[in-house]
């Protein structure tokens, strides 16, 4: 193990980490902690100069009533789980069947179809916005969910096609052969060979594609304009113009913003870390 | 497998390993040529044009291009993305401290792990708020902070000579956090009884991570910094949200000057944004076609 364990280190060497640990940690998330102090901020405060001493009072309860009565917050989360929920079934579903194809068959064009979604992935989303946006108003889907959705799966496949062919390339392909050599169809191979071992994929590709929809900013200002079909980043991004100084209904939203992808991730959090991380070890 | 199989079934048994693979390729090509591979050739075609969006397109020939060469504007933004990319950088080298610093066994480091990779999974939209707050003159922590050390107070997000400093740096606290997690895997999976057997040798301290860790974390850094370069380069919801580009234009990077001529208040120039699109594109494709040689010789080793 690098770097040795401390266990192995001298006494005080021992003491200095368990100190410096949560020391550290602290600093680390200083502005979060800022944030989440000033959410449960009575205004009073903010008005008196208070921004760093302790809440002169808990406020946690009416500034995150306040965030939801005056604001369309609650709407605007409505509107990201209706775009992230369709986008992670299409985009981890088209990706199963595309990956099956590029990991089982051999065939010419194989390698430049994988290299062409691994490179589609990495693009910058500004050469696509002028096209994506007026073909979306073409479509008469401009300002509405399903035109978000659609762009989302289509760009998505590309990264979940690379996970999911570098996973099932992963997989003995010597069950796949015998089930050929017994004479069960392609599809049925996929199906009930191939699908249910590929369920820790499936499941580490959805929290990590959720996290990055949720997330997403870009073509949630480019793709919707008005509030009924806005997500939660575009929409605090506009209460953040209304809310001016009003940094404890700020810091309330932000947090409630931050929520879902947070809750996400500390309850998948293993399939969540297998997610980012299978590219690095294995090449 | 019976014996009596219709003509079109048979064709279909004598094909099937051939014609399988495309019919499992279809939605998800379709999909991602419509969206992505078919719009960037629209893209470099709608560059050579004038176009508001909505009225006729008129040809205009490299005039796009050109326009670019001297626009201030331009050379702020790429000045500034070059920035970004080299300081976007340190994420890697910092990730790798915090994973070394992390990797323990003492009670609760689970946690400990978690709670330090906690910035990825905030939206940068909050990372953006969060940053501006903490930035903020007057009231803000880090303000309040250099008050105390150097007496002064400096408005970061309002000083053309910090600005795109500080947007670095609330860009940076997530992607350490993002590069500390590829590295903390990649220290789960290295080999112990060589890290044993150099110690034994009396390698230790730098030369041991020099000589012996760093390269069996190869994969990871090769991951790093792949996810760091497209982030630096694709950087644009910091931007628009800590500054709007400001003060004066100067914190722009060439993602959110796109965006600006393409679709703001300072009209439709569709045509224009397409080109600075273009420039950033060819960035972009360096980046990729050298990772993808290196995918490419991998595929070929494996």
């Amino acid at each position: 193990m690098f770097p040795t364990p401390v266990q192995k280190a001298a006494p005080w060497v021992r003491h200095v980490y368990t100190i410096i640990l949560p020391v550290a940690l602290i600093v680390w998330l200083l502005p979060l902690i800022g944030v989440a102090i000033t959410s449960i901020r009575p205004s009073s405060d903010l008005a008196a100069g208070n921004y760093f001493g302790m809440p002169s009072r808990f406020a946690g309860f009416e500034n995150y009533t306040a965030v939801f009565r005056d604001s369309p917050i609650g709407w605007y989360i409505l509107n990201s789980f209706k775009v992230t929920i369709p986008t992670v079934i299409g985009a981890v579903g088209l990706a199963c069947l595309s990956g099956f194809a590029l990991a089982v068959y051999k065939f010419r064009a194989n390698l430049i179809l994988f290299f062409l979604f691994v490179a589609g992935n990495f693009i910058p989303f500004q050469i696509l916005m002028v096209p994506v946006r007026d073909m979306t108003l073409k479509a008469g889907l401009y300002d509405s969910i399903s035109g978000l959705v659609l762009f989302h799966i289509a760009f998505q496949t590309g990264f979940c096609t690379l996970f999911m062919r570098n996973f099932i390339k992963s997989l003995p392909f010597a069950l796949i052969e015998s089930a050929r050599v017994e004479g069960v169809s392609e599809w049925r191979i996929f199906r009930y060979i191939v699908l249910p071992l590929m369920r820790p994929a499936i499941a580490a590709l959805s929290v990590l594609v959720f996290t990055f929809i949720w997330n997403d900013y870009f073509w949630a200002t480019v793709l919707v304009q008005g509030q009924h079909a806005m997500p939660v980043t575009a929409g605090l991004y506009s209460l953040n113009g209304q809310w001016i100084a009003a940094w404890h209904l700020v810091s309330a939203g932000s947090i409630v913003a931050a929520m879902p992808p947070v809750l996400m991730f500390f309850l998948m959090q293993k399939h969540f870390i297998a997610g980012l991380t299978l590219g690095a070890t294995k090449g | 497998m019976s014996s009596t199989v219709p003509a079109t079934s048979s064709y279909w048994k004598r094909n099937q390993q051939r014609l399988a693979p495309w019919l499992f390729l279809a939605p998800g090509m379709i999909m991602f040529s419509i969206y992505v591979i078919i719009p960037i050739f629209e893209s470099i075609w709608i560059s050579f044009y004038d176009w508001d969006g909505l009225g006729p397109k008129t040809w205009i020939g490299v005039a796009n291009y050109v326009e670019l060469l001297d626009d201030e504007a331009f050379y702020t933004s790429l000045k500034n993305n070059i920035l970004w990319l080299v300081l976007y950088l340190l994420a890697v080298p910092a990730g790798l401290a915090v994973a070394l610093f992390l990797n323990q066994t003492v009670t609760g480091i689970r946690l400990y792990k978690s709670l330090f990779f906690f910035p990825f999974v905030i939206s940068q939209v909050v990372v953006g708020l969060i940053f501006t707050w903490f930035y903020a003159p007057d009231f803000g922590l880090l303000s309040a902070l250099i008050k105390t050390v150097t007496g002064e107070s400096i408005a970061i997000l309002a000083d053309e000579r910090y600005v795109t400093l500080g947007i670095i740096a609330a860009g940076l606290w997530p992607q350490i956090a993002y590069c500390m997690i590829l590295y903390l895997t990649g220290l789960n999976n290295i080999n112990p009884e060589q890290v044993e057997a150099a110690r034994m040798d009396g390698a230790k301290g730098w030369s041991l991570l020099w000589n012996i860790v760093l390269p069996q974390l190869g994969p990871a850094t090769f991951i790093a910094i792949v996810v760091t370069v497209i982030g630096a380069l694709r950087s644009f919801d910091l931007v628009s949200i800590m500054t709007d580009g400001g003060p004066y234009g100067s914190s722009r990077v060439l993602s959110f000057y796109m965006y600006e001529q393409a679709l703001s208040e300072y009209g439709y120039r569709m045509g224009y944004g397409a080109a600075i699109a273009v420039v950033l594109f060819m960035i972009m494709m360096v980046f990729i076609t050298m990772f993808i040689v290196r995918m490419l010789m991998q595929e070929r080793n494996a």
